[in-house]
């Protein structure tokens, strides 16, 4: 009992730790006063409506959408083909390129941004919503491709044997067989990656200039301070990424 | 397309990795390169030099926002860890394994806050008017003084990585065999000996991988020391912040990157080597 007790509040105090901002964020996103701090003055949903009414706000979602969508694309591609070389290769060199191709994982977004950054200054390329979608094809590339490399078994490869024996063309042996054969691992791959870019911030605060992605925007809103619109934005981020995040569990759980 | 099975295959292969290897090459080797490259130019001069590095070593300004990032750092994994390990075991072994899944799910809610809302929100609870200052007057207390300190820095990075490390810590606990504990039990140890000769060692790697990620990944951020610390007492990826907007100084920049770098992989080989003392 003695022991019950004290996991409980163990618990309690951790989890309590751990919700607290999420529970004060969310709380004061509908503070009806110019604050969100105590006292709770009343509730409102004006700070809500005022965030969605936001032209650069709904501007910057949409950009962060077509850049985590596109870039995680292009990585899962690149990634599920690269995996398909080096899976049960015994090319020589083939451990090296897979050292250097899992590289970028080890290094700060800091470092990664900052060369990027200087690369583009020397080329005369100018920054955009493109050059942010470069960085963050970099960050999950490495991902994506580990991923799937882990999925590609034995099985697999046998499989592509047989449709090649049976006269499939290359690119319908990697679309009719490999990947449906490990289609969970392309999705998780694909939808990792979606989250990562879509919270992305350095990588894209340094390569991006006028158009900017949300959590870029959501930082020029905090210069403002403490403000019951960043809680609700915040706010509705959270609802937005935790819904997703449900989705996934139910839909890996119904599998198992 | 002629030659032998073996050529036709590898002719496959190297086709299929070169988009990944030419984009890996193009857009991470190549700026890396760059970057090191530009380190060792200094900004309003001509020529190569490794003056961005002696003015790091001279300057007390740089050597301090090592040095505090090198504490925040060190302080924020050791709190984590210990913060993480109970509850990752509580979740582990002492609650029903049905409800295993949720707990977790719980632990890791916040996560999906976004990240620079996560520094935000805690800005919120430690204001000088927030809720904790709030609590405390209320219990009679003097209100604390946390608004862009130090301290706020340790607290916003403790709670992410907290989050972080329970989900490691628990994966390599539930990855041990249950017949070793009751091995051990029926050799007459009592629980505490259990932990302490085998529990602890067999998950140890999996520990200190979970903080050596937090290590690299604290050590780097910018985000966090930003918004909780305010702009005096600055952390080393602040201060690359500062040199690339408002000096404009990327051979600087670089040379601190660099460095940053460096004392990641410092603690990486450090690691390693504890980790093959302790086998």
């Amino acid at each position: 009992m003695k022991r019950f007790a004290a996991c409980a509040g163990y618990m309690l105090l951790i989890y309590g730790f751990i919700f607290l901002p999420v529970i004060v964020l969310v709380l004061f996103s509908f503070q009806d006063g110019r604050f969100p701090v105590p006292p709770l003055k009343g509730l409102t949903l004006k700070w809500h409506a005022e965030v969605l009414a936001d032209e650069d706000l709904r501007a910057a979602l949409l950009h962060s959408l077509v850049v985590a969508v596109g870039s995680s694309l292009v990585a899962l591609f690149f990634g599920f083909l690269a995996a398909r070389a080096l899976a049960h290769s015994t090319m020589r060199g083939a451990a090296a390129i897979r050292g250097a191709l899992t590289a970028p994982l080890s290094v700060s977004y800091l470092v990664i941004g900052l060369g990027l950054l200087a690369s583009f200054n020397i080329a005369g390329i100018g920054l955009s919503l493109w050059t942010v979608a470069i960085g963050h094809v970099v960050i999950n590339l490495p991902l994506c491709f580990a991923i799937c490399y882990a999925a590609l078994g034995a099985g697999e490869i046998q499989a592509e044997r047989a449709a090649r024996d049976l006269g499939a063309p290359e690119w319908r042996v990697m679309a009719l067989v490999t990947a449906p054969m490990i289609f969970p691992a392309l999705l998780a791959a694909f939808l990792l990656s979606i989250t990562f870019s879509w919270d992305e911030f350095l990588i894209a605060f340094l390569l991006s200039r006028f158009e900017v992605t949300l959590p870029v925007e959501i930082w020029s809103l905090l210069r403002s301070g403490l403000n019951p619109k960043t809680n609700a934005v915040g706010s509705l981020v959270f609802l937005v990424s935790a819904l997703a995040f449900l989705a996934v569990e139910l839909a890996t759980k119904r599998r198992i | 397309m002629t030659g032998s099975i073996e050529q036709i295959e590898r002719r496959r292969a190297l086709a299929l990795l070169a988009p990944a290897t030419l984009w890996t090459l193009l857009f991470f080797a190549l700026p890396f390169g760059v970057m090191a490259a530009i380190s060792l130019r200094r900004s309003g001069t001509a020529g190569w030099s490794l003056g961005n590095y002696t003015e790091f070593l001279g300057n007390p300004e740089y050597i301090g926002a090592f040095l505090n990032s090198l504490e925040i750092t060190v302080t924020v994994t050791v709190l984590s860890v210990l913060l993480a390990y109970p509850l990752a075991w509580i979740i582990a072994e002492e609650i029903p394994p049905r409800c295993r899944r949720l707990a977790l799910a719980l632990a890791v809610l916040p996560f999906w806050t976004s990240y620079v809302v996560r520094s935000y929100a805690w800005s919120l609870v430690m204001a000088k008017q927030g809720v904790l200052n709030e609590a405390i007057t209320s219990l009679g207390l003097p209100a604390l003084a946390l608004g862009n300190s130090r301290a706020a820095v340790v607290i916003g990075f403790t709670h992410f990585f907290t989050m972080l490390l329970v989900l490691t810590i628990y994966a390599s606990l539930v990855q041990l065999p249950p017949n070793l504990r009751r091995a051990a039990a029926d050799l007459g140890a009592g629980p505490v000996a259990i932990f302490r000769h085998v529990i602890w060692p067999l998950a140890l790697p999996g520990v200190a991988v979970g903080a050596f990620l937090t290590f690299a990944l604290c050590i780097g951020d910018y985000v966090t020391p930003q918004i909780l610390g305010g702009g005096n007492d600055l952390a080393l990826p602040q201060l690359v912040m500062l040199q690339i907007g408002r000096s404009a100084d990327l051979p600087m920049a670089s040379a601190l990157s660099i460095i940053l770098m460096v004392a990641v992989t410092v603690a990486y080989l450090l690691l390693a080597r504890s980790m093959r003392a302790v086998k």
